[in-house]
């Protein structure tokens, strides 16, 4: 289009004083554009570097933290905060992971002859965060307290038999001297194992009553104010946001090196390293792959190798015609890619495991007999004689799950299984898990609490396993399975006083269900936290439990 | 919404007060069938999906009593319809109810996140249009000129880059290699929770406590972001004040007014924009509840802690009284950014007056 080209005002500016003007404008928006970023940043007095050497900053995914009440709290990043704030009567110690349990604000512990009472000698000379002394009262209020609210993760406590209406004679404090009377004769270990797990944390009755709304025990006071007697406090928990922890100066265990640890919500594994590397934060906890190998290429920072509780599982559906089928299910054991899966899309976070006890619990074994063996599993399929089928495979919409499922699938496809892929939430998949209506799932299980019962409670025991029964946390359940003999013989495991006797229990319980069990357990989870090199001493949990700040130093 | 030429009165004892009242009563009766209905279609969709909310609450471990109990006290063993009008009667008080997911109420988690987006967005959107306006004006005016063609590779860019792309190199660049402008977060990790929350943005909380540094602290964080959503907003209001631009510059009262001899710099920006302006700002209210909407994008990788993600978490989580929350007050923003612009309508357009 042409423009007007005479002007006759004579305010009108002439074509080259326009261009001249417009050019100012068009050049300073464009510069103003790209310099604006920098040129505001000019004036900040930003600490680029270093955080300071009595505080820890670490970046972590906490969007998982429901409430700080030990005795409510089930997720992985509240047990972080938990297990920092709270004492227990017998605790694992960060120092030696492999070593159980040891004495914490119980000094002593003596176990009855009929070997169903034990009594703990409280620990003298310890507070509460308030000043408050730490006695046998506050460990008799705190299991009392947790068995009563029933929250999700009171079955650690109720499965020895304790109940709401019975607690009065069987949680009894007398004196500096705490006695708990179980329901029948457990293995001591099984009872001192449960009791280091996040429930068994003791809180400060004065504290948690004077802030008791409708008889709630303090639960919801508790669900963002802590009242423990560990290495820290909680300053601050802003959901998916942050938490901050001020170091208790008085620990019994002496003070904490770091005075101050943040931890901050950082969503995404770059940004994480990018905070990393800019030493903006100390440590990385979510840090993908890549970014675990990116950041090694950097001088200032360490990664940091733990072997977690967590493991990957297949699990076949019994209520399917095909996968009930005992041939069936070991060749699609046979179909599984786990060198494979383990040597590229999980390198570096998952290693080889078969079992359902993690590597470091109690009677772990190390079989490994399956690999993929294609040929192998189509014999066995002929032999089973089932022709060519379908399957529904349910997978959280995680992206190591959906690549599983995808190994799979190809495997599966090579034999004449045609596999359909559901990818929902979390709260979709498990939902129709629970309901056992998957014919097969791609999932992960953490154990709850650290004994071996955790695991072979769920895995291998079903005692119901009718459809009215509902014992929808139990996995064996949600896959219709009924583990027969093994389920009577995990119950005899738990009850076993002899330490090495229930670890061999396990062992045979474990290579039974290796081979006959509609679960092809895959891979055990290894945590790889990224972090400043000037950061000692942080143990991440192990198997069996959370973080600890305590011992840190930088 | 916007009545264009209000109808003389048609008897003359209908006043100006009572012709102002009955629009506002349509206002606000517009607004609540608007809210009405959308809390109704979440609500439900809220209920049918394949979700357990009671699962979330007592914990899948929990005995079929507690179960069961739950289950009543939530009132789920009512009909949908009732639980819809329990749940409006307490929207009504400001009650979204307590998370599942961390047992705090709703409103209060809003409170918290929703001034993070907010600051967020406005200064994005400010950015948009301080940028944005007059590089559509200077494309349109010098059409087909290099000029022209920059802008549209500037939009064109704006557009079709993934902003969480954007975001990450964004932060490499700026945060990571040259170390000009904050990392992620609202503010460094010293600053935390110093500053009393009043509004709950940052930088009006720190000016309005005289503590500077912390300012210039949550100004270097919050460049980059709202930058990288400014940037996106841009190429938006700039492609589209073009296309306003060109069909005014083309009408013949533009033409009469050269022929009238008034200068170019009238005939654009006083004639030529002044007509734009109604349109103008439907697109920038548009785009300004866009990003209040918070994206959720960039708020993961600048770890901002907004409401974009709130509902985005919830949602993962199956946090429905979260979800309907959130849901409930970008409605309203939408609904109220609506009624902004038809006020700003009649204040720009002589003929609404």
């Amino acid at each position: 289009m042409r423009r007007f080209k005479f002007v006759a005002s004579k305010f009108a500016l002439t074509n080259p004083q326009r261009r001249k003007i417009f050019g100012k404008i068009t050049t300073g928006a464009l510069a103003t554009c790209v310099a604006a970023p920098l040129l505001l940043a000019l004036p900040t007095q930003q600490a680029i570097g270093a955080t300071p050497s009595n505080m820890l900053v670490v970046a972590q995914r906490i969007d998982d933290i429901t409430t700080l009440d030990p005795a409510q709290s089930f997720e992985f990043s509240g047990s972080d905060v938990i297990r920092n704030v709270y004492g227990k009567l017998v605790n694992s110690n960060p120092a030696d992971l492999n070593a159980g349990y040891e004495a914490d604000l119980a000094e002593s512990w003596e176990v009855s002859e009929d070997g169903k009472t034990i009594t703990f000698t409280m620990r003298d000379g310890v507070t509460f965060h308030s000043g408050n002394p730490v006695t046998a009262e506050d460990a008799e209020f705190s299991l009392r307290r947790a068995i009563t609210l029933e929250k999700t993760p009171s079955f650690i406590l109720t499965q020895f038999g304790f109940t709401k209406d019975n607690i009065e004679e069987t949680i009894k404090a007398e004196g500096n001297k705490l006695s708990i009377t179980t329901d029948q004769k457990y293995a001591t270990s099984f009872v001192l194992n449960c009791l280091t797990a996040a429930i068994g944390s003791i809180v400060d009755k004065k504290t948690v009553m004077a802030n008791e709304v409708d008889g709630d025990l303090g639960n919801g006071w508790l669900l963002d104010n802590t009242a423990g007697s560990g290495a820290y406090k909680v300053v601050s928990w802003k959901p998916v946001e942050s938490v901050t922890l001020q170091a208790n100066d008085d620990f019994y265990k002496g003070a904490p090196a770091m005075k101050r640890v943040i931890i901050r919500h950082v969503q995404e594994s770059a940004t994480q390293r990018l905070l990393l590397e800019k030493g903006d934060i100390d440590v990385a906890r979510d840090l993908n792959p890549e970014d675990v190998a990116g950041a090694r290429e950097n001088d200032n920072i360490k990664i940091h190798d733990e072997l977690r509780g967590r493991l990957m599982y297949v699990s076949m559906n019994q209520k399917h015609p095909q996968l009930s089928n005992p041939k069936v299910r070991e060749a699609i054991k046979y179909l599984i890619d786990y060198q494979g899966m383990q040597d590229s899309f999980l390198k570096g976070q998952y290693t080889i495991h078969q079992n359902f006890l993690p590597r470091t619990y109690l009677g772990a074994i190390d079989d490994q007999p399956y690999s993929l063996n294609i040929e192998k599993a189509r014999a066995l399929l002929e032999e089973a004689g089932v022709g060519e089928f379908e399957i529904e495979a349910g997978v959280r919409e995680a992206q190591d799950r959906i690549e599983i499922a995808q190994t799979l699938q190809n495997a599966m496809a090579q034999v004449g299984i045609t596999m359909k892929i559901t990818v929902g939430t979390a709260k979709q998949i498990l939902t129709r898990y629970r309901a056992r209506e998957l014919d097969f799932y791609v999932g992960a299980w953490g154990p709850d609490y650290p004994d071996p019962q955790t695991n072979a409670g769920t895995f291998a025991y079903n005692p119901d396993n009718s459809d009215e029964a509902k014992a929808t946390g139990l996995l064996a359940y949600r896959n219709a399975w009924d583990p027969g003999a093994l389920g009577a013989q995990t119950e005899a495991a738990v009850i076993e006083p002899d330490v090495d006797k229930r670890r061999a229990m396990y062992e045979a319980i474990q290579r039974e269900f290796l081979k006959t069990s509609p679960f092809a357990i895959m891979f055990q989870k290894i945590e790889q936290a990224g972090m400043q090199k000037s950061v000692s001493n942080l143990v991440l949990g192990g198997a069996i439990t959370a973080v600890s700040y305590w011992p840190v130093t930088k | 919404m916007t009545t264009a030429a209000g109808k003389p009165p048609p008897t003359e004892y209908r006043s100006g007060w009572t012709r102002g009242s009955i629009k506002l009563a349509r206002v606000i009766g517009s607004v609540l069938v608007t809210m009405l209905g959308l809390l109704f279609i979440t609500f439900i969709i809220g209920r049918v999906m394949p979700i357990d909310p009671v699962i979330s609450v007592v914990g899948e471990r929990a005995t079929k009593e507690v179960y069961d109990a739950a289950y009543q006290e939530m009132g789920l063993d009512k009909p949908v319809l009732v639980q819809f009008f329990y749940y409006l009667s307490d929207v009504v008080r400001g009650d979204f109810g307590t998370s599942y997911l961390n047992g705090r109420p709703v409103a209060d988690e809003i409170r918290r996140v929703f001034p993070a987006t907010l600051e967020l967005a406005t200064i994005g959107t400010l950015i948009g249009i301080i940028f944005g306006v007059p590089l559509g004006m200077i494309a349109a005016v010098k059409r087909d000129s290099w000029i022209d063609q920059v802008a549209r590779v500037v939009a064109l860019v704006g557009y079709s880059m993934p902003i969480f792309w954007l975001g990450l190199v964004g932060l490499l660049v700026f945060y990571g290699i040259l170390g000009w402008v904050g990392g992620p977060g609202r503010v460094g990790i010293f600053y935390v929770d110093i500053v009393p929350p009043v509004t709950g943005m940052i930088l009006i909380d720190s000016a309005l406590d005289g503590q500077w540094e912390i300012f210039w602290d949550a100004v270097s964080h919050i460049v980059l972001p709202a930058s990288i959503l400014g940037y996106y907003s841009l190429a938006y209001i700039s492609r589209m004040t073009r296309s306003f631009m060109l069909e005014q510059l083309n009408a013949e009262y533009v033409t009469t007014a050269r022929v009238k001899g008034l200068s170019e710099w009238t005939v654009i920006w006083r004639h030529a924009f002044g007509n734009i302006k109604v349109q103008l700002i439907t697109v920038i209210a548009l785009s300004y509840a866009g990003l209040l909407e918070g994206s959720v994008l960039t708020e993961i990788i600048f770890s901002w802690p907004g409401i974009g993600s709130y509902i985005t978490t919830a949602l993962l989580s199956a946090d429905m009284n979260a979800v309907l929350g959130g849901t409930v007050v970008v409605g309203l923003v939408f609904v109220c950014l609506n009624v902004l612009s038809d006020l700003l309508y009649s204040f720009f357009d002589p003929r609404a007056k």
